[in-house]
C-alpha cells in the first residue's frame, strides 16, 4: 500500500525488549485523511508500534518519517536531541488508554497547556480553539473542572480534544476505549467517527472491531510483531487472507452488537 | 508559679521577638530548602550516573549528620576554609542546606509514585527537560508531597532551636535568657513550648489547605 505523499511512513521498524522481539520489520504508510486501525491479539506489538511512531519507544532499527521529515534519527543517521524531537512530537497528537490528563490543570488548561507552553502560539487564539474543541466533544460545561471529577468517557473526550488542540498532522490512539466501562465506550467512538469523517489522519490501536469495520479506511493486522495482513476493512473482515486473521476474527464474532450501540 | 508566668509576661517582648525570628528562620529556610530540592531531585532522578550518584552522596551524607553538628561546622568550621558568616548567615545556611537533602528525598519519593502516563503524555506533547519538569512533573509533585513537606517544615521549626548555641536570638534562646535572668525555668520553657505548638498549628492549617487543593485534583 503506497501513497504518493504519505503523512506517515514507517519502514523496517524492529524493536526488542531483551530477548523478546516485539516488532519485527514493520513497514506501512498512512496517507492524508486515512484512518488506519491496527488490530491484533494482545501482546502482538500494537501499542509498541504506536509508541515507536513518536519515539516514546526508541526503535532498534528502521525509519519513521512524518510528512517526509525524519523522526528520531536525522537523515544522516544521528539520533536527534530532545529539543528537535520535541518539536516533531508537537505535530503528532496522542490519545492514551488511561487518558493521562494532567491532574493539576483544569479541562481547559489541559487543552491549552502544550499549545501555549510548547508551540508558543498566541494565547487568545489557542483559547478560542480550545473552547471550540470542547464544544465539539460536548464538554463545554466542564471546562473549569479538574480531570478527577470527570467520568472515564468524559476524560477520554478531553484527551482527544487535548490532542486536537495541537493542530496535529497525525493522531495516534492507543486503545482509547479499553479502560472504559462498556456503557461509556460509545460516546468516545462517536467523536472518533466524526474525526474520521472530517478527514483527520489517524492511526488507531483498538479492540473495537465494529468501529474498525465501518470507520477505518484500512486495517493493519499485527501478530507476533509482524504485519500479517493489511487491506480495506470490508475485505479484511469478510475474507481474511491468513489463518491467523481468521482465528482472531472468530473470537470477536459476537462483536455485531457493539456496532449497533455506537451508531 | 503564677508569679513566674507573670515575670515571663513582663518579658513578652523578648519572647515575641524570638518567636518572630524562629518564624523567619523557618520560612526562609523551608523556601530555600524546597528550591534547592527542586534542583537536587531531578539530579537524583538523572539518567546520567555521575549526576545521580553525586546527588545521592550529598543527600545520604547530609541525612546522616546530626543537625547540631552541622550547625557547628558551618558556624565554627567554615571560617577555617575562608567562609565567614555571622550567626544569622550561618544559621540560615545550615538549616537550608541540611533540609534541602530531606526535601530532595521527599520529592523523589513522590516523583517515583507519580503516574508514568501523565509524564509520558507530557513528552508526547513536546515537553522536554526543564519545561517537562516545571510544567508537568513539579505541580502534581508538590500537591502530593504537600503533607510531608509540611511535616518537614515542623522539623525545621524544631531544628531551629539548636541555633541557640550560635547565639541566634530565636525562641529557645529568648526563653533561655529569661530563665537565666529570673530563674523561672518552668514558666519560661512551657511558654516557649506553647509558642512552638502555635507555630505548628499554623503549619498544619497550611497543609490542610494544600490537601484540599490536592483532593479536588485527585
Amino acid at each position: 500500500m503506497t501513497t504518493s505523499n504519505p503523512v506517515l511512513s514507517v519502514v523496517g521498524v524492529s524493536k526488542s525488549f531483551g530477548d523478546n522481539e516485539v516488532l519485527s520489520d514493520v513497514s506501512f504508510q498512512v496517507g492524508k485523511g486515512e484512518t488506519v486501525c491496527v488490530l491484533g491479539p494482545s501482546g502482538s506489538g500494537k501499542s509498541t508500534l504506536l509508541r515507536c511512531i513518536n519515539w516514546l519507544e526508541r526503535p532498534d532499527v528502521g525509519q519513521i518519517h512524518l510528512n517526509g521529515e525524519p523522526v528520531g534519527v536525522t537523515s544522516g543517521g544521528v539520533v536527534m536531541n530532545d529539543r528537535r524531537l520535541s518539536r516533531i512530537r508537537t505535530r503528532i497528537g496522542m490519545v492514551f488508554q488511561h487518558f493521562a490528563l494532567w491532574p493539576h490543570l483544569t479541562v481547559l488548561q489541559n487543552l491549552m497547556e502544550a499549545p501555549v507552553q510548547v508551540q508558543r502560539r498566541p494565547k487568545a487564539e489557542i483559547r478560542d480553539e480550545a473552547l471550540a474543541l470542547l464544544a465539539k466533544v460536548g464538554l463545554s460545561d466542564k471546562r473549569d473542572a479538574f480531570p478527577a471529577r470527570l467520568s472515564g468517557g468524559q476524560k477520554q473526550r478531553v484527551g482527544i480534544a487535548r490532542a486536537l488542540a495541537m493542530r496535529p498532522d497525525l493522531l495516534l490512539f492507543d486503545e482509547p476505549t479499553s479502560a472504559l466501562d462498556p456503557e461509556l465506550v460509545g460516546e468516545v467512538l462517536v467523536v472518533m467517527r466524526d474525526l474520521a469523517r472530517e478527514g483527520m489522519t489517524m492511526v488507531i490501536v483498538t479492540h473495537e472491531m465494529a468501529f474498525a469495520r465501518d470507520a477505518a479506511t484500512r486495517v493493519l493486522f499485527l501478530d507476533r510483531g509482524r504485519v500479517v495482513e493489511t487491506g480495506p476493512p470490508d475485505r479484511f473482515f469478510a475474507r481474511p487472507e491468513t489463518e491467523r486473521a481468521r482465528q482472531f476474527l472468530q473470537r470477536y464474532a459476537g462483536e455485531g452488537a457493539s456496532s449497533e450501540r455506537t451508531r | 508559679m503564677i508569679r513566674d508566668f507573670g515575670i515571663v509576661w513582663t518579658e513578652r517582648g523578648l519572647l515575641l521577638n524570638g518567636l518572630a525570628n524562629t518564624a523567619i528562620l523557618s520560612l526562609v529556610s523551608v523556601v530555600g530548602a524546597l528550591l534547592l530540592g527542586f534542583v537536587l531531585t531531578p539530579a537524583l532522578m538523572s539518567k546520567k550516573p555521575a549526576v545521580s550518584r553525586a546527588a545521592r552522596a550529598f543527600v545520604d551524607g547530609m541525612r546522616c549528620i546530626p543537625f547540631l553538628l552541622f550547625a557547628y561546622i558551618v558556624y565554627y568550621g567554615f571560617p577555617s576554609i575562608g567562609i565567614n558568616l555571622d550567626n544569622w548567615g550561618a544559621g540560615l545556611l545550615a538549616l537550608t542546606i541540611y533540609n534541602a537533602a530531606y526535601m530532595a528525598e521527599i520529592l523523589r519519593g513522590a516523583w517515583v509514585a507519580l503516574p508514568r502516563d501523565e509524564i509520558e503524555a507530557g513528552v508526547a506533547f513536546g515537553f522536554s527537560e526543564l519545561r517537562l519538569f516545571r510544567r508537568i512533573i513539579l505541580p502534581p509533585l508538590v500537591l502530593s508531597a504537600g503533607p510531608v513537606i509540611g511535616n518537614q517544615l515542623i522539623q525545621i521549626i524544631k531544628d531551629s532551636a539548636f541555633l541557640t548555641i550560635i547565639a541566634l536570638p530565636e525562641l529557645t534562646h529568648a526563653a533561655s535568657s529569661i530563665q537565666s535572668r529570673y530563674y523561672v525555668p518552668f514558666a519560661a520553657f512551657i511558654t516557649a513550648v506553647a509558642l512552638y505548638w502555635g507555630l505548628c498549628l499554623i503549619v498544619e492549617a497550611g497543609v490542610n489547605v494544600l490537601r484540599q487543593l490536592a483532593d479536588v485534583r485527585r
